[in-house]
This record gives structure tokens, sequence and C-alpha cells, in this order.
């Protein structure tokens, strides 16, 4: 069966948790993506600019110092030579060019570390759109950088003062213009979140990773991976990944941020340690407390930084699809450098948690083909970074 | 017949619409909270709307989801407002409505909640993120427990939507004036006239508007359309700024009941 169903439902999770004014720029939403979805000519333009201005396909690289260390052939999947630097483009062209075919002229987007509000304003600009993102205060401190390069694409960056000031509060204030200009207004989400039919339709778009490594892995390996590895914030580029290989033999490995430790309660792996609520209007696994009050989430990376997660990798962990890890921030740091030194690739920190689960997979996986998502580059958290090492310029 | 669906025939009957004043369950302390519920039920409100606060109110403007964070991280949680609402119960017969966000039900336990509800004197329950299309299951442990479930309509909504949602209502319909969030505003849409014709069209159950009243002057208008008007965060704008002053509060309860035909 091909989910989610008629109401946007995988199993019980997902759904349309929203105020009513939005329940008819969903349904319109639906039936355009519907249309345009099988709709030759959109298809044809979409991987148009997938190729010419994003920079598709993204190469499948195989790694040999970083095989050779853990005994495994491991193979990176470039999402961090995308254009804007992170697979969250291949969303962002494919939603503005919808928002386009509805006559919309005003885009707003949520972001975390950055990279999808970058991608969402880089959109706007190259398809002549008024662009507002929502960011959380901290975020745009942490992730200055990517403030900056939204503000010379045009857009207006809005940091956002309540709650915990990341991801999810920007979110809430994403939404809440959304259902006051709902009217002119295309809300770009940037991930499998929030509600029907945004996780099926951010997961189709994101789909062009797994299908190219499909590709890419039979050409240099005559066969499928054993293992993939994708770092899980919502769970765009894991999803993303992941799709074309469900039900196959290949071992799909989603890998949460454990922040400080599953342990301390500080982190952002509601998969791992949280249980079902709904937040962002649909029903998933989230970090809350016993009244269902939406906790902080904690991670070194504010891609990762978020309490919830998108309801079909809740139906994946649900019928043991996908196997789900988490790995601490010290671990991430350490693959984050490691990666740089072993490989010449400085990714993101995002990334750098798949990264991160070598360590733990390879003892099992020797000899075996591994493809790890590299969803972003690292620039955008150099600054994080040197402040926690201690490294000078 | 509930004590919602009495009160909008008793006020019919009258001539007279109904005033549903809303406040942050919790909001400022819960014992003022108490007070001031008391206080609006004296000073001539029709049916009080208790917010449970949720962490994340995406349906609310920045005064309530401020009410919403001054509560909870008073550490007051929804145990509490139950406690605080069993014990109001027992001095007044005003219908009283809880709004609040799905997951704080759903963690709950729709029915441990529905009756809970009912057992310490809800009489009806609005849930902003909650369309129809998710609340089969609500309904009916709401509707066992005879508690009146109250759907939100917005000026969005089509045909088709509105007779779905008028019908899954009881109690009263909730009637959301504008395209937006909950706050205060000088003015309401021009076309509130003709949604309101719109949704009356497809039912004789009470419809009672909220979103952006803030003055006598804007609740006069409205009232006219509507069989009963919600004040939200217009209400809690004044106990904000007027540090509790009672007295006040009172007043300008009973001047928009006034100007309303109350």
């Amino acid at each position: 069966m091909i989910l989610p169903d008629s109401k946007g439902h995988f199993g019980k999770f997902g759904g349309k948790y929203v105020p009513e004014t939005l329940m008819a720029a969903l349904a319109d939403l639906e039936a355009a993506y519907k249309k345009y979805g099988v709709n030759k000519n959109f298809q044809a333009e979409l991987d148009r600019y997938l190729r010419d201005y994003a920079g598709r396909p993204t190469p499948l690289y195989f790694a040999e110092r970083l095989s050779e260390h853990y005994g495994a052939k491991i193979y990176l999947k470039r999402e961090d030579l995308c254009h804007t630097g992170a697979h969250k483009i291949n969303n962002t062209i494919g939603q503005a060019l919808l928002a386009k075919r509805m006559n919309k002229t005003r885009i707003i987007a949520e972001t975390g570390a950055g990279q999808h509000g970058v991608a969402t304003a880089t959109v706007a600009a190259l398809f002549g759109m008024e662009c507002h993102v929502y960011m959380g205060e901290e975020d745009t401190i942490r992730q200055a950088p990517n403030v900056l390069r939204m503000k010379l694409l045009g857009a207006e960056v809005i940091p956002v003062t309540s709650g915990s000031r990341t991801l999810k509060d920007a979110m809430n204030e994403a939404i809440r213009d959304w259902v006051t200009n709902v009217e002119n207004t295309f809300y770009i989400i940037g991930s499998v979140a929030g509600p029907h039919p945004y996780p099926a339709m951010v997961r189709d778009f994101q789909m062009v990773i797994g299908k190219e490594t499909k590709e890419q892995i039979q050409k240099q390996e005559g066969k499928n991976p054993d293992y993939i590895v994708a770092c899980v914030g919502g769970g765009s580029n894991a999803i993303g990944i992941f799709y074309p290989f469900l039900n196959t033999k290949t071992i799909l490995i989603g890998v949460e941020p454990a922040g400080f430790g599953l342990e301390t309660g500080k982190h952002g792996a509601p998969l791992a340690r949280g249980d079902v609520g709904v937040l962002h209007g649909s029903m998933s696994y989230v970090i809350q407390d016993e009244f269902g009050q939406i906790k902080e989430a904690h991670s070194i990376s504010a891609g990762l930084d978020y309490p919830g997660v998108g309801p079909e990798h809740s139906y994946f962990k649900e019928k043991g699809l996908v196997e789900y890890v988490a790995v601490t921030d010290d671990e991430a740091l350490r693959a984050f450098e490691f990666l740089s030194k072993k490989e010449g690739i400085i990714s993101a920190l995002e990334s750098a948690h798949a990264i991160a689960y070598l360590e733990r997979l390879a003892p099992k996986a020797s000899g075996k083909v591994v493809v790890v998502n590299l969803s972003g580059r690292g620039d955008k958290d150099l600054e994080t970074v040197a402040k926690i090492l201690g490294v000078d310029s | 017949m509930s004590r919602i669906e009495h009160k909008f025939k008793e006020l019919k009957a009258r001539d007279k619409k109904a005033l549903i004043p809303y406040i942050t369950g919790g909001y400022p302390t819960l014992d003022a909270c108490e007070k001031l519920i008391e206080l609006f039920a004296a000073n001539g409100a029709d049916i009080v709307e208790i917010g449970i606060p949720y962490s994340d109110p995406l349906a609310d403007g920045p005064t309530i989801q401020r009410a919403s964070e001054a509560v909870l991280s008073s550490g007051v949680d929804v145990e509490d407002i139950f406690k605080m609402v069993a014990n109001l119960r027992k001095k007044t017969d005003i219908p009283l409505v809880f709004m609040t966000y799905y997951n704080v039900i759903y963690c709950y336990g729709e029915k441990k909640f529905a009756e809970k509800a009912i057992s310490i004197g809800i009489d009806g329950v609005i849930v902003p993120d909650l369309p129809p299309e998710e609340a089969a299951s609500w309904c009916k442990v709401a509707t066992v427990n005879s508690l009146d479930t109250i759907f939100l309509v917005a000026p969005t909504s089509d045909d088709e939507r509105i007779e779905k949602i008028v019908s899954a209502s009881s109690g009263f319909i909730y009637c959301v004036s504008l395209t937006g969030v909950t706050g205060a505003r000088d003015n309401l849409p021009m076309e509130l006239s003709s949604f309101m014709r719109r949704v009356r069209s497809q039912t004789d159950k009470p419809l009672a508007v909220g979103f952006g009243i803030s003055s006598t002057e804007v609740a006069k208008k409205v009232s006219k359309l509507a069989d009963g008007i919600i004040i939200g965060s217009a209400l809690i704008d004044l106990i904000e700024d007027s540090g509790i002053e009672y007295d006040k509060i009172g007043k300008f309860i009973r001047d928009i009941k006034k100007t309303i035909g109350g």
C-alpha cells in the first residue's frame, strides 16, 4: 500500500492538526501537487533546474581513506556539493515551482541551521518572489553566516524570540504567518514534517538523492549497498536517500542527535527517547513531558535541534523498516574533525552525526558496502566548532 | 439540552447576545484566575472559556502566547487547572468551556480527559488544531460524556467544509472573524457579515464570533452578526496592564455586555 492514505496518515502518524483557516490552503496545495507531481512539463522544468542550477546529479564518492580506516567500502553521497551547500535545495526548487503555478507571490520558510532558509531565499531570488524566513534568535547567532547569505539573497530574516528560540519556535511563527497571509503566501516547509501533504511532498522532492544513489552504486559496485546511513532531524535527507531502498535487503540507519547524551534528557532524539504526540500539524514521535508540553531539544547541530521528527519516520520505526540510533555532540565533533583530516571534506555538523556512526557500524560491517549521506557542507559551522575545539583562525 | 445550549436558548428568548470572555487557565496565578472568572460571571458574562496552556499555541498571537508561557513556567499543569475548575464549579453555574490544543488532550488520553472534564463541571471543549477530519475518536468520547464539541469555522472554509463543521459541532460554533491568530485588532474585515451569512445559511445552532475583538465599538458591530462574542486577548492585555485591578476588569465586562445588548 502506498502511504500516506488519502487523509495524509502513515498508520496512526501524520494527518492535519492545524487551525481551520489553513485547511483550505492545504487542500489547494494537495490538489496542485497531485496535478503537477505527474505533469510532464513540471517534471521537465524541475529536472532542468536540479541539473543546471543545483548541480545534480551529485557524486557518489568512494572514500578511500575512510574505507581503509574502517575496513568497509564507504561511499559518500555528496549532497554537500549541491548549490547552496546542502540537499535542501532539491525541495525548495520543487516547492517554488509549485508556488509559481499556484500564483503565490510571497514565500515564507522556517529555518534552523539556516540551510533551508538559504535554499528558500535562493529560489525566491531565482523566481522573483518576496521571501521571509523565520529563524530562532539563538540560531541566528550560532549560524550567523547563513543569516548574511539570506539577506544578500534579498530575503528578510525574522528572529524568533518565543520559547526556546530555535527551529521549533521558528516553525510556530511561520505557521502563524501563514494563517494570517494565507491568500497570497506559500509556506515552503524544509523537512518531511508539518501537516499533510508536506511530509509526502518533501519526501518526493528529496527522493532524487536515493534514486541517483541506486544508479550510481549499481555502476560502481553492481549491487545495492549493504547499509545506508543518514542523520535525522526532521528527516528529509534521510527519507530522500532511504525511500528507494525500502523493502530491499539494504539496512537503513537513521542517526538522531543524542546531544549531551540520551540519559541527560538534553538531546534531539524523539525516535530514541520520545513519545507519540502532535506537533506542527502532524502526529509523530516528539520530546514532551507527561502532559504533552513540548520540551526543548538540544543538539550542537542547529539543523537537528528539533523535538519532533517527520511522521513517516515514526511509521518506519514502528514497522521496523529503518533502524534508528543516536550519537552525541562529542561523537559528531570527532567525526567532523576526522572527516576533514582524512578526506579533506568539512561536513555540516548535521551530516557529521551520520559519519560518527561509522565508529559503531564498522565492527559489524567489515568488507560491506556502506553509503553515508553527506547532506551538507560545514562552512556555516566553523565558528561553533572553532569555539569548542579551541582552534585559532 | 446542555448547559451551553440552554444558555443560548434563554438569551435568544430575551433577544440577548452571549458574552464569552476567555482567560488562560492559571493566569496570572491560579487563585487570581479563579477570582477573575467569578468576577466575569458576576458582571454579566454568559459563558467562560478557560484555556489550558500548551507550549506551542499555533493559533494564538503574542498576548495569549505570553500568558501561556507565564503559566507553564510558573509550574502550573493541567491537573492544577482541573482542581481550579472543580473549586469554581462549587460557586457558580455559569457554563464553562475548555480551549486547548490537541496534544494536551491526546497525552492525557481522550477518554480520560473527557471524563475528567465533565466530572469537574466543564460543559464543552474547543480544540483549535483539531479539524473534524481528525476528530472522530474525540467526538465519540466527548458525546458519550455529554461534553459539547465546539469546532471552529474560518473565513477560508468553503461551503462544503462549513457543512462538515456545523454538523460536528454542538453547544455553539466558533466563527473565526479573520484569517490570522488571536489578538486584539482595531478593525475586523469587511467580509465578516457575508461570512456569517454563509455559516448561518447552513445551521440554526448558535454562532459565536471570536479573534480580534478589542473594544466595545467592535463588539457592538460584531454582536449584530452573531449570537455571541468571544473576547480573549483584549481582556488579557487589560489584566496585564492593570496589574489585576478587579474593578477595572469588572467594568470592562459590564461595558461590553451593555453595548452588545446584554
